[in-house]
């Protein structure tokens, strides 16, 4: 059954990220990126990672979404402002350079140094439920509360950026 | 005061200021902004004396993950001496170009809090945390003066490549804990005792280093620069140019020499060609340069160059020296850019190099100290840079890199070359059209003495501070 | 298996949803006129396609939008572990919360809720 709709999903994930590239108009594009988010989300519950699905549903899938949009809108170019590429020439290098660095991961994986070595440590392993919400709480609580609370000021000073670009004169 | 909590001391300080600043902005009186900025002042110098106070004490808060050692001491000095003569120099400047407006003030004490952090902390996760910070503030402070358009190009091209950088970073972290299972810093090097040259390991340290080649601005994550530094507020290019290489140095110097201690063969010989680079290509794009804070904007990115040898020659003094240099460069590089930021011609800042042309005739006093801040960035004696390119050099040549020592001298000789060029220029040209700088402020006044106290006071007697600067790399080399 | 219960409200979802797109193709009578094509059947005509530009306004309320989504979404874990943590657990929330509602304050104050 997990696996019938991890592949499912997959598929889904993977058309949908296409359709987001290949697209030409720019709101459809956020659109199929809200599939494609939705898609990873359940990817993230089949790993049993209920938080950070949680996480992507409501901050990518529902906020940063609408901010996508938003500047789909403010930006949406007039006629007068679409023109060619000026940078379509370099398309020509894209391809030969992604060439050689496939190539590149290709001899890398191959080589001695992957074959031989040793992991330094065992992957740890998870305890039941340690994906869940409630490990999550536990954690970032107890263990990682001195990143919790930077993360406080983390979105103040982006709270007071956001203040200090886009208000007008303060007044 | 909690025993606990004595390692978050100088954090404490910094983001308390910041708080504080935030409520007064609320208050009366709205028009006038610049008390926010002796606020400010306040804190920083208090976090100044707090951290000289706890020189020698060692500790650990929340778990290890933030630690208090003399290496981050020294580190938060420097980062409150660039972050003390950057507020020094900025109410002036900001009210002169109607850009004063509290958020300034609180942006510095946030991005300030972002460095001392990256200075204490012991895990990947702070790091990673103090890094967004620090760079979050620096972004908006880049584009602060909204009405032009270079502020919205740095603003932007900053922040789109920051965070690019960004994610390289985290890419990093999350190998390094898929590769060992933890964020800690010693648990980490625990594990890379144990077991070497695991490849996710070493993928992950080169993701980790471009993230910091970013904000330390190594070629060729150099990019950024001189678009960043000329379309920033000058005040602010003094601050990104200063407080922000301090903090990567400070997490970069933590991360190898002791973290990744096993893997030192590995990174020696990447930075070793870093380096070379670095210092290279910095100096000879800055020969091309008319424009004086692209041409600083370069001369900092090979300064980098002169640093990172430092790091390959590894070791008490080497990386001492680093430290000691990175002081002698917050001196040099806030004072250059403090001359610049208080020159004036028509309605726009003099940054133009024919702007300069005869400059000693009008201002003596400005191009004086000006000419001292250059030749301290050439490394002539008696100024600090002499002395912070000797203790560098020295070791290089002690660790057997001699030819990233001869190298490195090259590169002074080619330097001297546009630096002396803006003195010749304020010398020896006369023109009409002067800039013309409104007297510098009392403020203003101070921040230029400082700095010319600070290279002096390092190029004539280097060796107490180079002392504490090895005892301060001691803990990392343990 | 056990998220079945969240397939099945995204499936009953989606079958509502599409059936909603879908009956009045079946159902609804078709008869146009050019009255009643025009975007609004009565009043004003419309001056500009409403597929123009928007104010920059909206995506400075969608940025305090996500930073307070974040907040929200950190406190879910607390809130279901709230007993196990006790009171340290209750004191780090309000630090977190406290400097976030200074945030607030000052965005308040500051004016960044005004339309213009």
């Amino acid at each position: 059954m997990n696996l019938v709709v991890f592949f499912v999903v997959a598929v889904v994930a993977v058309a949908s990220a296409l359709a987001l590239v290949l697209r030409r108009n720019p709101i459809h594009g956020a659109l199929f990126l809200v599939v494609n988010l939705g898609c990873v989300a359940v990817l993230y519950l089949l790993l049993s990672a209920e938080f950070l699905a949680l996480a992507q549903v409501i901050i990518y899938a529902g906020a940063i979404m609408v901010l996508f949009v938003f500047a789909i809108m403010v930006l949406i170019p007039g006629k007068e402002e679409t023109g060619p590429d000026p940078l379509r020439p370099q398309r020509l290098l894209a391809l030969p350079l992604g060439a050689v660095l496939l190539l590149e991961i290709a001899l890398i994986l191959k080589s001695s140094v992957f074959q031989a070595a040793q992991p330094v440590a065992p992957p740890p392993a998870l305890p039941a439920g340690a994906g869940g919400i409630e490990t999550v709480g536990r954690l970032l609580l107890r263990d990682y509360l001195f990143p919790f609370e930077v993360t406080s000021v983390l979105l103040l000073a982006a709270l007071v950026g956001v203040l200090a670009l886009a208000k007008r004169k303060a007044g | 005061m909690d025993a606990a909590l004595i390692p978050l001391l100088p954090l404490l300080v910094v983001g308390g200021t910041a708080l504080l600043v935030i409520v007064l902005d609320l208050l009366p009186p709205r028009d006038r902004k610049g008390h926010l900025g002796v606020v400010a002042l306040a804190g920083v110098v208090m976090a100044l004396l707090v951290s000289l106070g706890l020189w020698g004490r060692e500790g650990r808060a929340f778990r290890g993950m933030v630690v208090l050692d003399n290496f981050a001491l020294f580190l938060d000095v420097v980062i409150c001496y660039a972050a003390a003569l950057v507020l020094l120099l900025s109410t002036d400047y900001l009210r002169r170009n109607d850009g004063e407006r509290g958020e300034y003030y609180i942006l510095v004490l946030l991005s300030t809090l972002g460095m001392v952090l990256m200075a204490a902390a012991a895990d990947l996760i702070v790091i990673f945390l103090a890094l967004e910070l620090m760079s979050l503030s620096l972004y908006v402070l880049a584009g602060f003066f909204r009405g032009r358009l270079a502020a919205a190009e740095a603003s932007m091209k900053y922040f789109l490549l920051g965070a690019f950088a960004t994610g390289f970073f985290i890419y990093g972290i999350a190998l390094i804990y898929g590769a060992t299972g933890s964020t800690a810093l010693d648990r980490i090097a625990a594990a890379t005792r144990a077991g070497t040259r695991d490849p996710l390991l070493l993928v992950g340290l080169g993701l980790l280093l471009v993230g910091f080649g970013f904000k330390i601005s190594s070629v060729p994550f150099h990019m950024w620069v001189p678009d960043v530094y000329e379309g920033a507020p000058t005040s602010v290019t003094a601050f990104i140019a200063t407080g922000s290489k301090a903090a990567g140095f400070a997490a970069l110097l933590r991360v190898l020499l002791s973290t990744f201690k096993v893997s030192q063969p590995d990174w020696t010989v990447l930075l070793w060609v870093v380096a070379v680079l670095t210092m290279t290509v910095g100096n000879v794009v800055a020969i091309a340069q008319s424009n004086l804070k692209r041409m600083l904007a370069y001369s900092s990115v090979a300064h980098v160059g002169y640093m990172l040898i430092g790091v390959v020659a590894g070791g008490a003094l080497g990386a001492g020296s680093v430290l000691f240099y990175l002081l002698v460069y917050t001196f040099t590089t806030a004072g250059a850019f403090g001359v610049i930021l208080l020159l004036e011609r028509g309605r726009r800042e003099a940054v133009d190099l024919d702007d300069y042309a005869g400059l000693a005739g009008r201002h003596p006093v400005l191009a004086l100290t000006l000419a001292l801040f250059l030749l301290s960035l050439i490394g002539m004696p008696p100024t600090a840079g002499f002395a912070g390119k000797f203790y560098l050099f020295g070791a290089a040549v002690r660790s057997g890199y001699i030819w990233l020592a001869v190298i490195a001298v090259l590169n002074s000789a080619v330097a001297a070359y546009y630096y002396l060029r803006v003195v010749v220029y304020m010398y020896m040209r006369d023109t009409e059209g002067l800039p013309t700088g409104p007297a510098p402020s009392f403020a203003g006044r101070l921040a230029l003495a400082i700095a010319l106290w600070g290279i002096f006071q390092l190029g004539l007697l280097p060796a107490p501070v180079l002392d504490l600067a090895q005892a301060a790399v001691a803990p990392l080399l343990r | 298996m056990e998220h079945v219960t969240l397939l099945m409200v995204f499936g009953l979802a989606l079958l509502v949803a599409g059936a909603m797109m879908w009956l009045p193709t079946l159902l609804a009578p078709r008869r146009t006129s050019a009255a009643k094509v025009e975007p609004f059947e009565c009043g004003k005509d419309p001056l500009a396609l409403p597929e123009g530009r928007f104010a920059i306004k909206f995506s400075t309320v969608a940025i305090f939008f996500i930073i307070f989504d974040i907040e929200v979404m950190l406190i879910f874990p607390w809130a279901v572990q709230v007993r196990a943590l006790g009171w340290t657990g209750y004191l780090a929330m309000l630090v977190f919360l406290g400097v976030l509602m200074l945030g607030f304050l000052y965005m308040w104050k500051k004016g960044g809720l005004e339309w213009d």
